[in-house]
């Protein structure tokens, strides 16, 4: 499809200068001050998923030092203090730096192409997050650096996070927590006014394509769940810094109150993060398979099931506390059902595949890969979802391979088979397919090896976050087992790594849209300009570039002298408006440094909290202050579409 | 020694483990369906038709509905029949400390009380009613042959129960995060016939009997003169200390330090000297500088006598 050229028409030379007037308006500018002003979604949504890989190796070196340090009994590479560290920081970097980051960065990176806008709606905001997320990782990896990790495990619960974790190393990791939930809440409010907002004209609703559906509803989920931590880590703090007793049993507060706010959070954190795997799943499979997804309709609902349902479950974390059994059983049945949309999801997918002629590409193996891997986890967490089963296995290994086997299977499985499909449009160049497929092979075996082991550990009684066991309990054979798993995965993790640097160097160039597939962030070029589309494009149809014939409709009449793009209605996504962007700002990056010199402080000193204020509100004056906007007049408005070439090269 | 929740030992973790073999099958089954359907969605020789699609979603979609209602059932009957406390059976305080469990056997006359620790002795046959607390942080009371997890939350007291049905020694382990020493922080429970456990129970009330020895007496002088009597109780003795384990009969345990170390002469001697070489983070001081090898040996020999 993307050699199809259309005949180049007359306008051409219009096009060219439209086409310079947007580049002028929308690049980048250079140099380091330029990088900080940066606001373009691509640029800083390729900083959130390279950030977030950058978290993922060092999570997944910290996992592989726990591999050794447990294959064999009272091994000695790590202490029991560096130990606590070392699991605390992984599960914290892999949920709050990699996880939730990356999928809402390539959220960010990719929505407004595949919706055909130029930006998302608020960059600055956009911005800001990127570098409150940023910070959050600094601080986190600044104080472990300096053996001051954390030690009181990702879920950090009082009252061993509070009287009896003396030191910082606790303060530290709430104050990452509030950076990253900031960020998060950023990005969700950024997403869900672009989606609703910014939609080229003709994707109604039911247009909308299910990677950017996903997005949607796990950004109303982050506004939802992401509040509650945030609240929580600032209470620990608070019952840290001043003593205000919300979770001290002695004065009257209660531990339980924590577990309660964190799992009401941690909970749909889970969906959170492999609902956009989902997303990548449903494109993946439409574009190998040459069809659309089979049942549209039930894709969006089961998303908007699962993230509804996501908050009625918290509780079977909480199974083994003091609670009544009545009360449990509500939650075992909501944790139940909750396995009927994703099961109707995966039987749409495979009805599509039974439907269309599969290509066997890497990011189509490691969709297979998601439903074996994924399919697995999720039979455990029905398992668990029993009041008596969960008491056997809860807080032990089981559980361990439970949530690897979801959250790789769901969420890292389609990222990577994601990663090596949108490749092209984030680099200009396709990634190796023979590398790709050694690194599905050697993952896919990896990572079972690792984790399969896992269950049965927990069925022989090895607890979770133990540092050693003794020689007796008999847990050393498939401790090394899973050890050795660990091994297979980092050399396909390597392999992995070096597909990415040398593709990007010399893969091969891939043209707009290398895959034929169906979405419009196909039908820009690879990589795409500053301003994705030369013209906002008209959708006609949910699969618009394999039902256009040649030349698509585009929008005509917008200004290329300002940042200006379609704001449109939310259902029918009926052009309504022209807004005007704000252009590159150095706010967004310092009203973020003053924030961290509120959060910062504050763990040594209560008057952090009066720098901070004062910091915090001089940023945000300085953000505030008017500036100008263009004062040039409108061009006279014309027809506001127009029949243009499909691709975008063709244009050139 | 059994620790496996597939090898039970008692009326409640047999019935899960029973639940957990259904488990097993229906799952490995679904898994088995949905492989197979994918590999029929992949190799089929012709694409199937919009109708086919819909009624193989239909088809699955039902089945899945169906498998999870003949699951719940199945859960809420056992959670029924292994939630319910029996209203007889002896009653147990179990305390989680960092990182040891202290036991009493609760008694309405005080000079019939037990208390140990780490190690919990129960006729077969009969159900061990247990009321748990922590002194310090959460923890979590698991014996995986004889019963599931219930955490020890400061300021909540909570309640279970067990029964052995077979005689043994079952070992179990904290299960909630604890803090450094969250890996060895194991208990056991001893199953006995009904006899052995009354004699064991009698052992246990009595006052240990005074040093036999000149060795023992010596250990006993300098368990009571130096820093060893503030931290923990002897029965018979002036040393009455509750922040580490009651020593009165620990000569009769099979592990020290929560079952770090087997119970020897020269093991305790270790352990007294330096915990932190067995146990980094124990609270539990060390005593390099502060005691001599010889007291360290006397006050070994002496607590192993008190059985």
């Amino acid at each position: 499809m993307s050699a199809a050229l259309a005949p180049i028409p007359l306008e051409t030379e219009t096009i060219t200068r439209e086409r310079d007037a947007l580049q002028r308006t929308w690049a980048s500018e250079p140099g380091l001050l330029g990088w900080l002003r940066e606001v373009n979604h691509v640029s800083i949504g390729k900083r959130y998923v390279i950030t977030a890989f950058v978290f993922l190796l060092l999570g997944g070196l910290e996992a592989g030092v726990m591999r050794l340090q447990l294959s064999r009994p009272e091994n000695r590479i790590l202490n029991p203090d560096s130990y606590n560290q070392f699991f605390t920081v992984h599960g914290s970097t892999m949920m709050f730096l990699f996880a939730v980051p990356v999928m809402l960065g390539m959220g960010i990176w990719l929505v407004p192409m595949m919706i055909g806008t130029r930006n998302v709606s608020f960059p600055r905001l956009n911005a800001f997050g990127y570098y409150t997320y940023l910070f959050g990782g600094i601080v986190l990896y600044g104080a472990f650096l300096f053996n001051t990790g954390p030690d009181a495990g990702w879920f950090a619960y009082p009252p061993l996070s509070t009287a009896f974790t003396p030191g910082k190393r606790t303060d530290f990791w709430a104050q990452m927590i509030t950076f990253t939930e900031i960020a998060a809440l950023a990005a969700s409010i950024t997403l869900i006014a672009t989606i609703f907002k910014q939609r080229a004209p003709g994707m109604t609703l039911n247009r909308i394509p299910l990677f950017v559906w996903s997005i949607l509803v796990i950004s109303f989920m982050v506004l939802f769940a992401m509040p509650t931590v945030a609240v929580a880590s600032i209470f620990l703090a608070l019952d840290r810094l001043i003593s205000t007793h919300f979770f001290n049993a002695a004065e009257g507060g209660d531990p339980l109150l924590w577990q309660h706010m964190f799992w009401f959070f941690g909970h749909p954190e889970v969906y959170i993060i492999f609902i956009p795997g989902l997303g990548f799943v449903s494109h993946i499979v439409a574009t190998f398979t040459r069809r659309p997804v089979f049942g549209y309709p039930m894709m969006v609902l089961s998303l908007v099931a699962t993230a509804f349902m996501g908050f009625a479950l918290w509780v079977h974390h909480m199974f083994a506390t003091p609670l009544p059994q009545l009360g449990q059983s509500f939650f075992t049945a909501a944790s139940t059902v909750i396995a009927i949309p994703t099961g109707v999801q995966i039987f749409c997918w495979i009805a599509t595949i039974a439907a269309g002629r599969p290509r066997y590409a890497t990011p189509f193996l490691f969709v297979l890969g998601f439903f074996i891997v994924f399919t697995i986890g999720g039979l455990t967490g029905v398992m668990v979802a029993s009041v008596p089963f969960d008491l056997q296995v809860h807080d032990t290994y089981f559980v361990v391979a439970h949530f690897h086997y979801v959250l790789i299977g769901g969420a890292l499985f389609p990222l990577l088979g994601a990663i090596y499909y949108w490749f092209p449009k984030f680099s200009g160049r396709l990634m190796s397919e023979t590398l790709g497929k050694w690194h599905f092979w050697l993952l896919l075996i990896g990572v079972n090896v690792t984790f399969f082991p896992m269950h049965l550990l927990g069925y022989m009684g090895m607890p979770r976050r133990v540092y050693t066991y003794l020689p007796e309990t008999g847990w050393g054979p498939l401790n090394s087992l899973a050890s050795a798993g660990a091994g297979i995965i980092v050399v396909a993790m390597l392999i992995f790594a070096w597909n990415v640097f040398s593709s990007w160097r010399n893969g091969d160039v891939a043209g707009p849209n290398p895959w034929g597939a169906d979405t419009l962030e196909w039908a820009t070029e690879s990589p795409p300009a500053p301003y994705n589309f030369a013209h906002i494009p008209v959708v006609q149809s949910p699969a618009p570039l394999w039902e256009a014939s040649g030349t698509m409709p585009v929008v005509t009449g917008m200004r290329t002298d300002v940042r200006e793009v379609l704001i449109s209605s939310v259902m029918d996504a009926h052009p309504c408006g022209k807004h005007e962007h704000p252009g590159p700002s150095i706010w967004p990056f310092l009203t973020s440094v003053c924030v961290a010199l509120y959060f910062v402080p504050v763990i040594f000193t209560p008057w952090g909290a009066v720098l901070g204020t004062v910091a915090v509100l001089a940023g945000a004056a300085g953000w505030g202050l008017p500036h100008a906007t263009s004062s040039k007049p409108l061009p006279a408005p014309g027809s506001m579409y127009k029949d243009e070439p499909l691709t975008p090269e063709a244009a050139r | 020694m059994r620790e496996d929740i597939f090898h039970p030992g008692g009326p409640l973790a047999r019935e899960v483990a029973r639940f957990g073999g259904f488990l097993h099958v229906v799952s490995a089954a679904v898994f088995g369906l949905v492989m197979i359907a994918l590999v029929l969605a992949l190799v089929r020789r012709a694409p199937v038709s919009e109708r086919g699609m819909r009624r193989g979603v239909a088809l699955a979609t039902s089945l899945t509905v169906a498998t999870l209602f003949v699951f719940l059932v199945y859960d809420l009957s056992v959670g029924r029949t292994t939630g319910r406390a029996p209203s007889r059976g002896r009653q147990l305080t179990v305390i989680g400390h960092q990182y040891w469990w202290e036991v009493h056997y609760n008694d309405s006359f005080p000079s019939r009380q037990v208390i140990t620790a780490n190690e919990i002795v129960v006729p077969v046959g009969e159900p061990v009613r247990l009321e748990l607390q922590s002194h310090d942080v959460i923890h979590s009371f698991w014996v995986p042959s004889l019963r599931g997890k219930k955490d020890l939350v400061p300021g909540h007291t909570a309640t279970t129960w067990f029964q052995a049905d077979t005689p043994g020694i079952y070992r179990g382990q904290c299960a909630e995060f604890c803090g450094h020493q969250h890996a060895k922080m194991a208990l056991f429970v001893t199953a006995v016939s009904p006899d052995s456990f009354v004699s064991w129970y009698k052992g246990q009330q009595a006052v240990p009997p005074a040093p036999s020895d000149s060795l023992r007496a010596e250990g006993l002088k300098v368990f009571l003169t130096t820093t060893c009597a503030t931290c923990h109780n002897i029965a018979g003795t002036p040393a009455s200390g509750t922040a580490g384990p009651d020593l009165s009969h620990v000569g009769s345990r099979m592990y020290l330090a929560a079952g770090t170390l087997k119970n020897t002469p020269g093991n305790m001697a270790g352990w007294i000297m330096d915990p932190g070489a067995y146990k980094v983070g124990s609270k539990m001081p060390s005593h390099y500088g502060t005691l001599t090898d010889r007291q360290v040996r006397a006050i070994a020999a002496y607590l192993e006598g008190l059985r």
